[in-house]
């Protein structure tokens, strides 16, 4: 038998067995010190978080002053955030100059609009549509009546008083319901076919997206009471509503213009072949699956409108921001070192938690809805 | 019965209100004329509140003799000013603030963005944390924040903080040292601008002929190692000075600095070269944390920060060593050093050939403020940093975004081809994401620019405070202002478009 040089004859050696690839030892080196370099990055990263969290740490709890709290301990030079500042303000901060006998008021708008808006969010919840037709349409007709009184008994209270937490969510809720359909409307416009309606769709929201949210501020609390009839004035919280929603309609209809142009067109086609007029093409083919797919925007979008409201600031009206700027620029009986610091550490953890929780919940929309287009 | 057949196609009968295209021009011509109707209603409206209130209209307030001051201005400014040279200031402060943001929330966004997806657990978490906060807290709060709680809060002139190089921070902003360069410094200035010309021009040069040979060209090789030595001596001899003089003095520390250094850079041109490197880089990285660690964790004692920082330096330098050795020969390395030497060498030398001066007019606390120096308003600082630190936080997801669209097949077909990891990056995958990056990273631009119109709040002097704030209250010709100062946002934001336009134009992929 001749000798085939290339074929074995003993076994090689078994190799050795393959490192662990879970539990926490694998993750640390997967994670933390998969290579030398990513080694010293983590040690840098533990460097900078040592450095970093205990000050914040101390700052915000260690050292705090909490709700119950005096003034006399915020003023210690050690001391840190000033909670008992911000427990002892909180209804000014809510309701700002909103009469105190009258709080119940807005409490029962807040407390109906959770009620309304919580099971319209989940979606196993029944009654959407009645549901939906009570928040969009009900609710803010009792809201107002509720908030600006004048009728059944209620002490009319002027929209100058309204202030803080309040006309924050106000605005935002107004501006977010109102610019969607408008938003809508005007995505519809850009895709026409005629051209005055095309034109005018396209020139109105390219000039509202070239300029900033203030000139459009600046624009309706000035000039909107010039563009009406003599002797009729406009409300201050009304002409920041007609702002904040022209401005964010215009980068709603963007939005979804981008959904309705991921349609494909056989939709479109297959539609008008249906025989439907175009409103029912719109509102049973195009919209539902345009809008599906723009979920993401819209809820960025909203998110956007929530963090702008803060703007209103700067035209004379008082919501969330100015509440608590105004407390720490004239509440002397509560100044110290770290009360603004605390003040505004607190407003922006309330943005935060409203904006983090609208982004969190468009994900999981997204994860819900997308299961048609999952691979 | 014969049917003719012309061959055209009839239009479908319907009843005239039925017919599409009739309808079409129905619905215009209705919308049109609504349009006009209310457009006129607003013009009889506005012109019957103007006059009722005795207000004129027009433009001739620009020539008007504004009376204001401006805290903070690029142009020359005084209350004898007109109102058109308050528009441009506040043109041009829009448009300082706007730069400056630009470039510092691009790096910020870029920086943050990578990090996001490192896949270093600590690195990515950071990122994360820093985005999700930063995205979800209003601009306008963050500037308050800033601007009141930060930089307002900061001690009196009297007790300024020091910072290092001259500079001092207190209520009234930063000071900073103001450069007084002489006559002959021009040159060394020209030089600067026409060494850099001249090395992007041979870095440019010197790759077309490695893309044509396959290797860079003999002379570049021989200069770029003679380079390469040189940058080497100047890097070491610097660390190394500055750890045997300041960190561990030692008498004649500067001469052994400079015959260590000296013999590092002899051996980078020889085959011990990966050695060097990894001596470089310790010296280097060793001063560097040491200085960083010690000041960020002062609690600890200087002797655990100092071998914290030795070992990571060792760790750095171990990875520096084994990527030397696993270098491509000399002719297939960019010449960096050697450009880096160029941009860096010959302005040195003219400077001081010329025997050109750049003095420096240091901010000297006085009785009551700061004489001499750059004063930056602590409005401009706030609205700088704010801007910048904002922004970034949407430029680093417009990147994350931009380098996840880019295909696995991609990197997987350019790790196939036997690309290294940097060379996969910057040939394979930047170009790809560049292309989704670059359009929402302009946007991204656009809005910072419009966002800076927030500095009205903190009293920074930019076009909305200027010209729709102070400009629009003494007037009162609040229409001519708005208009004007939305024109100036028009116009940029249509120019950014159309440039964007072009640019996608330029890259988009060709298909069929």
């Amino acid at each position: 038998m001749t000798d085939i040089g290339f074929v074995r004859s003993a076994m090689t050696d078994a190799r050795p067995a393959p490192r662990r690839t879970s539990g926490v030892g694998a993750w640390l080196r997967k994670n933390l010190f998969a290579t030398p370099s990513d080694a010293v990055l983590t040690v840098l990263g533990v460097i900078f978080l040592l450095w970093v969290v205990p000050p914040l740490f101390n700052f915000l709890f260690g050292h705090a002053v909490g709700p119950n709290g005096t003034v006399e301990e915020c003023r210690m030079p050690e001391a840190g955030a000033c909670w008992a500042y911000i427990s002892s303000e909180m209804e000014f901060f809510i309701y700002g100059f909103y009469d105190i006998p009258q709080h119940w008021r807005p409490n029962i708008v807040f407390a109906l609009g959770a009620l309304l808006l919580v099971p319209l969010m989940i979606p196993k919840a029944p009654f959407k549509r009645v549901n939906a037709v009570l928040f969009l349409f009900v609710y803010p007709i009792v809201s107002y009546i509720l908030l600006a009184g004048g009728v059944f008994g209620l002490t009319p209270i002027p929209t100058e008083k309204w202030g803080g937490l309040l006309v924050t969510l106000i605005i935002s809720v107004v501006g977010i319901t109102l610019s969607f359909p408008l938003g809508i409307i005007l995505a519809l416009g850009r895709q026409s076919k005629m051209p005055v309606i095309k034109t005018l769709c396209v020139a109105f929201i390219e000039l509202i997206r070239a300029v900033p949210l203030i000139t459009i501020l600046f624009m309706a609390s000035i000039m909107l009471p010039l563009f009406m009839p003599q002797g009729m004035t406009v409300d201050k919280l009304l002409r920041a509503l007609v702002g904040v929603t022209l401005f964010t309609s215009a980068y709603m209809a963007e939005v979804v213009r981008g959904g309705l142009q991921a349609i494909p067109r056989g939709q479109y086609e297959a539609a008008a072949s249906l025989g439907l007029s175009y409103w029912k093409q719109m509102y049973f083919i195009i919209l539902p699956q345009a809008l599906k797919h723009v979920i993401p925007g819209i809820v960025n979008n909203a998110i956007a409108l929530f963090k702008d409201t803060s703007l209103v600031y700067i035209v004379g009206m008082k919501d969330l921001l100015e509440a608590v700027k105004t407390k720490n620029d004239t509440a002397l009986e509560w100044q110290s070192a770290n009360t603004a610091t605390t003040g505004y550490i607190f407003a922006a953890m309330v943005f935060w938690v409203f904006c983090f929780g609208m982004s969190r919940y468009s994900m999981y929309m997204e994860r819900r809805l997308n299961t048609g287009y999952k691979r | 019965m014969t049917t003719l057949d012309t061959g055209q196609k009839l239009a479908p009968r319907a009843s005239f209100f039925n017919d599409p295209v009739i309808r079409g021009i129905i619905y215009q011509v209705v919308v049109a004329v609504l349009l006009i109707a209310f457009i006129s209603w607003i013009i009889g409206n506005t012109a019957a509140n103007l006059a009722a209130q005795n207000k004129t209209t027009g433009f001739d307030f620009l020539w008007k003799t504004a009376g204001f001051d401006i805290s903070f201005s690029l142009l020359p400014w005084s209350r004898a000013s007109y109102y058109w040279e308050a528009f441009l200031v506040g043109i041009t402060n829009t448009l300082l603030v706007a730069i400056i943001g630009i470039v510092l929330a691009t790096m910020l966004g870029f920086t943050i963005g990578i990090a996001r997806l490192s896949s270093n657990f600590i690195v990515s978490s950071l990122a994360t944390v820093y985005i999700e906060v930063i995205r979800n807290v209003p601009l306008l709060l963050q500037l308050f924040f800033w601007y009141f709680a930060v930089l307002k809060a900061m001690p009196a002139v009297r007790e300024s903080i020091t910072l290092p190089f001259d500079a001092f921070i207190n209520q009234r902003g930063i000071m900073v040292p103001r450069p007084t360069p002489d006559q002959e410094f021009t040159w060394v200035m020209v030089a600067i601008v026409v060494c850099l010309v001249a090395a992007i021009a041979i870095g440019v040069w010197a790759t077309r002929i490695r893309t044509r040979t396959g290797r860079y060209p003999a002379s570049i090789v021989l200069a770029g190692k003679f380079g390469d030595a040189c940058v080497t001596l100047l890097v070491g001899f610097t660390a190394l000075a500055i750890l045997l003089n300041a960190v561990y003095p030692v008498a004649n520390g500067t001469v052994i600095a400079a015959i260590v250094a000296a013999a590092i850079a002899a051996a980078s041109v020889t085959r011990f070269a990966p050695i060097a490197r990894g001596v470089m880089t310790f010296a280097v990285a060793f001063v560097i944390l040491n200085f960083m660690i010690g000041g960020m964790l002062s609690w600890l004692s200087p002797v655990v920060t100092s071998a914290g920082a030795a070992l990571i330096a060792l760790v750095m330098a171990s990875v520096v060593y084994t990527n030397a050795t696993e270098r491509p020969p000399s002719d297939a390395r960019f010449p960096l050093a050697l450009l880096i030497l160029i941009v860096v060498a010959i302005p040195a030398l003219i400077y001081w050939v010329t025997g050109a001066t750049l003095a420096f007019e240091v901010p000297v606390l006085e009785r009551f403020n700061f004489r001499g120096g750059v004063q930056l308003p602590p409005e401009f600082v706030a609205l700088v940093f704010g801007l910048t630190i904002y922004t970034a936080a949407f430029i680093a997801e417009t990147v994350r975004a931009g380098i996840q669209s880019v295909n696995r097949g991609q990197t997987e077909a350019a790790q196939s081809l036997g690309l290294k990891d940097g060379d996969r990056l910057r040939l394979v995958i930047v170009p790809q994401a560049m292309r989704v990056i670059i359009p929402p990273l302009t946007s991204q631009y656009l809005n910072l620019t419009k966002n800076s119109s927030l500095g009205a709040a903190i009293g920074y002097p930019e076009l909305v405070n200027v010209f729709a704030g102070t400009s629009l209250n003494q007037t009162g010709r609040a229409i001519e202002c708005i208009f004007m100062v939305m024109l100036v946002y028009l116009t940029l934001s249509l120019l950014t478009s159309a440039i964007m336009n072009w640019y996608n134009g330029r890259v988009k992929l060709v298909e069929r």
